[in-house]
């Protein structure tokens, strides 16, 4: 956890890895919505932190004047990356997630078809598989730490059997994005240390392939062709690499806050055993009340929004998980209603930056909390104060020990 | 009752789909589209309103016969 100075007002000078702020963010919003409601900082290289629903609803539409290009909270020094040996051989664009028009629907498009929900229906049974085999890892000694021993490993290995690596790695990968999305939002070092490794470990697979074909995703990706053109290498670089980083600390994260609402509240938690057609509801209401991601645009053009003017250079923070408890939007935005009806929720991202592997993600979260209700219904977290969560970008629980009837 | 996706709209989140395959489905892009020219039969105009009720992009409307969007 990073130590900062304490902040004394939110609306001026707000800090997204403020330790308070990363356990329960929920108070912050609810008192900028009312009185801000887009806060500012300096903090971190400067940003702009919309709270409403509406607002960040008309933010995702403002393109071209708010870019894609550096989807990242904070933002890394334009120097570092002009010097960087591994950026310079293998870029540093994650398409389509960097894209900006024109190239951004034809690059993305190149990965849709790949997560389209019957796309992603064949890997329910390896999900399956995986969740059963974790389980019986644990479920002898009637405790585990369900997001270290159980959550992180469900969308870790599966996105390893998606791209076509090596799953016996997925520990490495973990580090690798913990490294990249977690430490190194605040150390900048590591942040280069860990986005060359993954960057390299994917320019070397996509040499590979490119040398000798595989029947896996990496050959398909190099297979595309955009107008006639082949696909540029860094281009296939980049994507492997989102592919990787975006599937693993979110899907973990949302996983894991599911996990720890149900120990924390038993009632929701008898429901989820007794009442499986709960499930599709339930799963919706997390993705909204634990929404795990923030991204940023990066101004590009001068442009008002509301009171507030976002001149060129500014990072605009999308926070999509407070949007998800506006009161204008959803009706007693911060209770949990396991079977709440009307659920226009934007854990996902709205507009064209749309979260391309949401289906993937929803398929992994109803595994997961499908197999572990089965196999274990009652559970009860031990120690609230051993909790720890991550923040910034990516918010979910790091630690949850739990104890269960063996 | 009746209802269209905005194809313009739709970014391919697929709670239409979830809610009501009998009444959504969607293309290799995610992009919904209504089945059957959105008619909907009685007994699914409540899953018709969920699906409206759930799209983060307000891409689905209720139409008229006439074919004019209705409130």
């Amino acid at each position: 956890m990073t130590t900062t100075p304490p902040v004394n007002d939110w609306a001026t000078d707000y800090d997204i890895f403020d330790e308070s702020y990363v356990k329960d963010p929920v108070p912050v919003w609810n008192d900028l919505r009312g009185k801000c409601p887009i806060a500012h900082t300096e903090r971190w290289g400067g940003s702009w932190l919309p709270t409403s629903y509406d607002d960040i609803q008309a933010f995702v539409r403002m393109v071209p004047e708010l870019s894609s290009r550096d989807p990242l909270v904070v933002s890394a020094s334009r120097e570092e990356e002009e010097f960087d040996p591994i950026l310079k051989e293998y870029g540093n664009s994650a398409p389509p997630i960097t894209s900006d028009p024109p190239d951004h629907i034809p690059m993305r498009r190149l990965i849709l078809p790949l997560f389209t929900p019957k796309a992603v229906e064949p890997y329910r049974p390896f999900a399956k598989q995986l969740c059963h085999d974790l389980i019986d890892g644990f479920i002898g000694k009637g405790a585990c730490d369900a997001a270290l021993d159980y959550a992180v490993h469900v969308p870790a290995k599966t996105i390893a059997h998606v791209i076509g690596v090596d799953g016996e790695r997925s520990d490495e990968f973990v580090g690798w994005v913990r490294g990249l999305l977690e430490e190194g939002m605040t150390d900048p070092a590591k942040r280069i240390k860990y986005r060359g490794i993954i960057r390299q470990f994917f320019g070397e697979l996509v040499d590979a392939r490119t040398a000798k074909p595989k029947d896996d995703l990496v050959s398909h990706l190099l297979a595309q062709e955009i107008d006639g053109e082949p696909i540029a290498k860094k281009a296939v670089v980049g994507m492997c690499n989102l592919l990787l980083v975006a599937g693993i600390d979110t899907t973990w994260s949302s996983i894991s806050s599911s996990l720890w609402h149900f120990s924390t509240h038993p009632d929701d938690r008898r429901r989820m055993a007794n009442e499986p057609e709960l499930f599709p509801s339930a799963i919706e209401e997390m993705l909204r009340f634990y929404a795990p991601a923030t991204m940023a645009r990066e101004v590009t053009e001068e442009v008002q929004a509301g009171d507030v003017t976002f001149m060129p250079g500014d990072k605009v923070l999308l926070n999509f998980p407070a949007a998800n408890h506006d009161p204008s939007v959803f009706e007693d935005a911060d209770k949990v209603i396991l079977d709440r009806a009307k659920n226009r929720h934007i854990a996902f991202g709205i507009g064209s930056h749309r979260c391309a592997g949401s289906n993937l993600a929803r398929m992994e979260m109803d595994v997961a909390l499908r197999v572990w209700f089965e196999r274990i219904p009652e559970f009860e977290l031990t120690d609230p104060d051993a909790v720890t969560w991550a923040g910034g970008q990516v918010r979910g629980p790091r630690h949850l020990p739990f104890t269960f009837p063996v | 009752m009746r209802v269209r996706v905005n194809a313009e709209k739709c970014e391919g989140h697929n709670r239409c789909c979830a809610l009501a395959p009998e009444l959504f489905d969607v293309d290799e892009y995610g992009t919904a589209t209504a089945l059957n020219d959105g008619k909907v039969p009685p007994e699914l105009e409540a899953k018709a309103k969920l699906a409206v009720e759930n799209c983060p992009e307000f891409a689905i409307e209720y139409v008229k016969d006439d074919g004019e969007r209705s409130k």
